[in-house]
């Protein structure tokens, strides 16, 4: 029991950094606070497909020892022969070595740059409302919106008063 | 009609790249812009590199519609398709051939999609102009279109890609580019940012959640090829990591597509971002998010798997149903026009849920025909509010009031895309609706039939309010200046106003547009 | 000319009038010979259309598919077509509804004019297209077109209720598009959907019911959809979706004359009468349970509304009450499912129309001429306006029912297919109402005509000189009609004949002098 519970450890930390980043996301009032969650939460998936990717004993993906010697030949059949090995292992294996799966840490970087730009966009916006409201305060904002509506819902009672 | 694009007019080097094409042209055209300091040319460009991909996209549906003697006129052409079925483009980027390669896989269902998406942008971008003029400091003007390119270029990709993980980019490179657009609204009402950064904060868990599904999905098949998917999963159906992945996913994207309850974002961003983008999304965004649901319910898993027939019987349909109801009922109450319309959009969205959630071919193709329509009016009714912003400003009901008679062409055309909204005989409305009734009532749930009708009579109240004002009451304020909505304006705006028109004369075309999407989806082929 | 190029012509002439007018709209004058011209053209070329119908054609135009709803049930069985076909019935409601715009439109000039109202040009518009509606209903081929052109019908109508463009005018619109598309979307659409997929994927009226051989269609749906058919078709004004008729009175009265006493209720009545003889078909709606439900509601509209017209003192109000009572006589005809039953319907349509055209106008003169709407003030009136009281008194007997005016007719042919049908209620119920009707219409002309003693002298004219002429000769006009057509019933029963089937001969009853 214990064991398989150390075992998963990394889906374990996954899981709290995934909830903490949810849980800060939605409780905080906070807009920054709002957008470290948000990264928490997305740095949680990063791990996720990072741990996918681990192959138990594999070394990282790049051609060394025996491997390098090889002649494959065609460009494309390395990478084949790595997917193959650390996809499903069903495939035949020519290396050597075994390799962690290299797509996961790929589609990582991939995230991790959408992740950059989301949290860049996030950041300006939060400039942009400090500058014309004054606040980052989620309650705040809506306080002072609420106040606009209802100005405004109040003009366009007058002039049907005035009918 | 549509196949002498393909043996007459369009080049081959067209035919064969069209995929990438499409994708390409607006993002090098994005790029492009962020160095010419010329908002005017930037709009050229755009309109350029919009109407280009527009093309294209008709090339690929004139493709997968392509019968047998027009693939075989292409084949003694010698000109290089793409085609690895009928009616199946593969396009290897790269010339990295798929499964390990990402692919460009075009069927049936997604060119529609490709094609409704690059003809609205299109229409959109040409109607942008004034609209910008009045809402956006000029030298900004260039960076807009970039951004706007961007998105257009972002949903496109979507729609088009056979990769798993290349659709979450895609799906962030339109998601990010919305949210700038979105909050340069704060020119006009500063509520645009609060709005865009829920919007933001919304979107990315809804594309993260994505990724957590493919992370799973990933997990228990190692490849991320869609149609990968299809070949392996239905072996897979009681792995705990496949079914996992699938909630994820629907979820992730059910809050793109703004499935009820998942849709808070959507009415504050469309309320306040600029006129154009409203109707740019509005007529676009939640469809290429839909009909990545649709994709992913039907031809990667199968109604058939025992949890899926499960969460559609009993989670996506009785969303959809709540929301063709509460969001109508919403947005019955709304004083913004553009509000309304924004709650109308979810309410909207639980049609075509509904025709999804039923299962079959018939619902799925009145889904997407009411997905097709919807997007016809909604775009037009954006645009017809875009005229009022230029006019003076807002878009509350009493804004409005007295607009039949100062500014009729803007406004007839709004009527007959409010018509059609409601679902008035001889508008595309009244297709779509009737096509989902019938095929609702083919399963025999007639009580879903008197809840599209409800809904329907909760759509006349709030677009009755809103016609009401333009046509029978004075306005408020007589000294507001008021006038038509600019050429360029009234010449997209009416050419959706006809298309609903055309549309509820005569549905044989998009209608069988969307019958063979529904066919290529449910494993039918769609070949004729 | 052929059938085709006749309903094309029929269909498109209001359409192209209505673009005259929009065109024309600068120059009064030009502008109302444009729909005079017109309205006559478009009679002449119903009476062709009716002559060929008299000679047992059926003319029919098959236009487009319109849309061909995805599903293994209904897909390839020809889908949904705007197809038109006339039959003695349609042909019926066609010459009546275009045989009074004529009269009404030189009614409404009069009116107009007198009245000096704004937006005329819109007015008439919206009147030309709404014949198109009423045509494109008389002459459907099957439910679909015709549901289509009753919401082309309602649609066109609201600018017009809406005409006067205050708050009262506003409300009363609202409420009359509000009532009519809610019923007709919410219940009508979805008989309509039902009905195709029973029927396998068509639509077409079918002599002697469509459904009548349909698979699966157990008594509790039929009476479902019976339901549906009858309380969706808004127009007829069947309890309790009538309030929308009162509200509409808010319109100018040529509106009222026309549109709420001839096109539109008319619309709903002749789809009630339709939709029971075509769709469900005489031996299928005697089997349907609810029909003796809807029967009784008629019944009910028929006594509770003449009851509530005793109570108002607004003319148009009034008169708004008693056409929901008349309506329902048609409702009832239908119900009654027997040829008789159908017969009196269809009859009540034109012998109805004439005269509550006439009250109607009578109510425009005297609104033109003296700015009067309660009935209360208008006693001694018909001494200044004798030929408006005398054309009102005429019309009243007709919708009363007495001989020799075309009101008794229907009546009796009600009457002839409710002892068939062995409900004896039903003439009872007859009875009674015409006994209010006596009540609520003879002491406003009376009264007028000939005042008590001591009653004050009317208030002068507020219009110098009056009601303009055209106003006062319309209703006349279409007073005398309701005592033509008494003597018309023996050629009109052998027309309708072949759609509504056999019944006991009605103009031997003529000869004898035997009235009912």
């Amino acid at each position: 029991m214990l064991e398989a519970i150390i075992e998963r450890g990394n889906y374990w930390i996954i899981i709290i950094l995934m909830m903490t980043g949810l849980y800060i996301t939605f409780a905080s009032t906070n807009l920054i606070k709002r957008l470290v969650g948000l990264s928490v939460f997305q740095t949680s998936v990063f791990l996720f497909y990072i741990t996918l990717g681990k192959v138990a004993g594999g070394t990282a993906p790049v051609l060394i020892g025996d491997d390098l010697k090889k002649d494959y030949g065609d460009e494309h059949s390395a990478v084949d022969a790595v997917r193959t090995v650390a996809g499903d292992g069903a495939g035949e294996a020519t290396l050597y070595n075994v390799y962690s799966n290299p797509l996961p840490h790929v589609l990582i970087l991939t995230a991790i740059v959408v992740g950059v730009a989301t949290l860049a966009v996030g950041l300006a916006i939060i400039v942009r409302i400090r500058e014309s409201y004054g606040t980052i305060e989620n309650d705040e904002l809506r306080d002072i919106d609420i106040e606009v509506a209802l100005a405004e819902y109040e003009s366009d009672l007058v002039p049907e008063a005035a009918q | 009609m549509i196949e002498s694009l393909v043996t007459y007019l369009a080049p081959e080097w067209a035919i064969q790249h069209a995929a990438p094409l499409v994708i390409a042209l607006p993002m090098i055209v994005a790029t492009l812009l962020v160095f010419i300091p010329s908002g005017r040319i930037a709009w050229f460009l755009t309109i350029a590199a919009t109407l280009g991909s527009f093309l294209l996209a008709g090339v690929l549906l004139a493709l997968v519609q392509a019968d047998g003697e027009t693939r075989e006129l292409l084949r003694l052409a010698g000109v290089e398709t793409n085609l690895i079925a009928p009616g199946l483009v593969s396009y290897a980027l790269g010339g990295w051939e798929p499964p390990a390669g990402i692919e460009f896989r075009v069927d049936a269902l997604n060119a529609l999609i490709l094609c409704l998406v690059a003809l609205v942008g299109f229409l959109a971008s040409i109607f942008s102009w004034h609209t910008l003029q009045a809402e956006l400091r000029k030298e900004k003007h260039n960076l807009f279109y970039a951004a706007y390119l961007m998105c257009f270029c972002g949903l496109l990709g979507v729609a088009i890609t056979g990769d798993a993980f290349n659709l979450f980019v895609f799906l962030e490179i339109s998601s990010i580019s919305t949210y700038v657009l979105v909050a340069l609204g704060a020119s006009r009402d500063r509520r645009a940012l609060p709005a865009a950064f829920h919007y933001l904060i919304m979107g990315t868990i809804g594309a993260t959640f994505y990724v957590i599904g493919v992370g799973f999905l990933f997990a228990a098949t190692g490849t991320l090829n869609l149609a990968e998917y299809t070949v392996m999963l239905p072996e897979l159906t009681d792995n705990r990591a496949v079914q996992a992945g699938f909630a994820f996913i629907v979820i992730g994207l059910g809050l793109k597509a703004a499935m009820w309850p998942l849709h808070q974002w959507l009415p504050n961003a469309y309320a306040y971002a600029p006129s154009f983008v409203t109707t740019f999304l509005a007529a676009t965004a939640t469809k290429v998010a839909l009909y990545a649901l649709i994709r992913y319910l039907f031809t990667i898993f199968s109604p058939d798997f025992t949890f899926e027939a499960a969460s559609i019987g009993y989670l996506i349909m009785p969303l959809a149903i709540a929301a063709m109801v509460v969001c109508s009922f919403q947005a019955v109450f709304q004083t913004d026009v553009r509000r309304t319309l924004a709650y109308s959009s979810v309410a909207q969205v639980g049609y075509m849920l509904l025709g999804v959630s039923l299962a079959t071919a018939a619902g799925l193709s009145a889904g997407l025909f009411h997905l097709m329509n919807h997007a016809l009016m909604k775009a037009g009714l954006f645009m017809a509010a875009a005229g009022i912003v230029l006019a003076h400003q807002g878009t509350r009901l009493n804004d409005f009031e007295g607009l039949g008679r100062s500014a009729p062409w803007t406004m007839t055309a709004f009527a007959i895309c409010g018509l059609s909204l409601i679902g008035v005989p001889l508008t595309a409305g009244f297709q779509s609706k009737l096509a989902l009734m019938s095929a609702v009532l083919e399963q025999g749930w007639w009580w879903a039939v008197a809840i599209i009708l409800f809904s329907s009579v909760l759509a006349v109240i709030y677009m009755g309010r809103i016609l009401e004002a333009v046509f029978f009451r004075a306005p408020s304020n007589p000294r507001k200046v008021r006038n038509e909505a600019p050429l360029t304006i009234l010449v997209p705006l009416w050419i959706f106003a006809i298309a609903n028109i055309w549309i509820g004369i005569d549905a044989s075309f998009p209608a069988r547009l969307a019958g063979d999407a529904a066919l290529a989806v449910m494993g039918g082929g769609g070949v004729r | 000319m052929s059938h085709e190029t006749l309903i094309l012509a029929a269909l498109g002439l209001p359409l192209l009038i209505a673009a005259g007018i929009a065109l024309t709209g600068k120059v009064p004058n030009l502008r109302e010979a444009v729909t005079i011209g017109g309205a006559i053209v478009l009679f002449g070329i119903v009476i062709l259309l009716v002559q060929a119908v008299a000679a047992g054609d059926r003319p029919s135009l098959d236009l487009w598919t319109v849309l061909d709803p995805p599903g293994s049930l209904t897909e390839g069985r020809g889908g949904l077509a705007l197809a038109f076909e006339l039959e003695p019935l349609g042909a019926l409601f066609a010459v009546v509804a275009s045989g009074l715009w004529i009269v009404n439109s030189f009614y409404s000039i009069g009116y107009m004019r007198g009245n000096r109202e704004r937006n005329q040009t819109r007015f008439y518009m919206c009147f030309a297209i709404a014949i198109f509606g009423a045509l494109g209903v008389a002459m459907a081929g099957n439910l679909f077109t015709l549901f289509v052109f009753y919401e082309i019908l309602t649609l066109s109508t609201y600018p017009l209720v809406a005409h006067k463009g205050d708050a009262a005018a506003a409300r009363g619109a609202r409420i009359y598009l509000m009532t009519l598309l809610g019923t007709s979307i919410g219940f009508f659409l979805f008989a309509v959907v039902w009905t195709y997929m029973l029927a396998g994927g068509s639509l077409d009226f079918v002599q002697g019911g469509l459904l009548a051989n349909a698979e699966g269609l157990t008594p509790t749906i039929a009476g479902a959809l019976l339901m549906l058919f009858a309380f969706g078709i808004g127009k007829a004004a069947l309890m309790p979706f009538h309030f929308w008729l009162p509200n509409a009175m808010v319109a100018p009265t040529p509106v009222s004359a026309l549109l709420h006493a001839v096109a539109v209720v008319k619309a709903g009545v002749f789809t009630v009468l339709k939709v029971s003889v075509f769709i469900f078909g005489e031996d299928l709606l005697n089997a349907t349970p609810s029909r003796e439900f809807i029967l009784g509601v008629a019944c009910f509209t028929i006594i509770v509304a003449s009851l509530i017209a005793l109570t108002k003192d607004n003319l148009k109000a009034r008169l708004a009450y008693s056409t929901i009572a008349q309506l329902a006589y048609v409702t009832a005809g239908a119900m009654l499912a027997d040829a008789a039953g159908f017969m009196g319907g269809a009859l009540q349509i034109a012998a109805h129309a004439s005269g509550k055209i006439t009250l109607f106008m009578c109510a425009g003169a005297i609104y033109v001429a003296t700015g009067l709407t309660n009935i209360s003030d208008m006693r001694g009136l018909g001494r200044r306006m004798p030929i408006v009281f005398i054309a009102f008194f005429v019309a009243s007997l007709s919708i009363i029912g007495i001989p020799p005016l075309a009101g008794d007719w229907p009546k009796y042919e009600l009457m002839q297919g409710a002892a068939d049908a062995g409900l004896d209620y039903v003439p009872i119920v007859l009875i009674v109402s015409s006994l209010l009707n006596v009540a609520y219409l003879l002491p406003i002309s009376l009264l007028a005509l000939m005042p008590p003693p001591d009653t004050p002298e009317p208030a002068p004219f507020k219009r110098v000189g009056g009601a303009p002429a055209l106003t006062v000769a319309a209703p006349a006009f279409t007073a005398f009609l309701c005592l033509v057509l008494f003597f018309f019933v023996g050629p009109m029963s052998d027309f309708l004949t072949p759609s509504l089937g056999d019944r006991p001969d009605l103009s031997a009853n003529l000869t004898s002098g035997d009235a009912p």
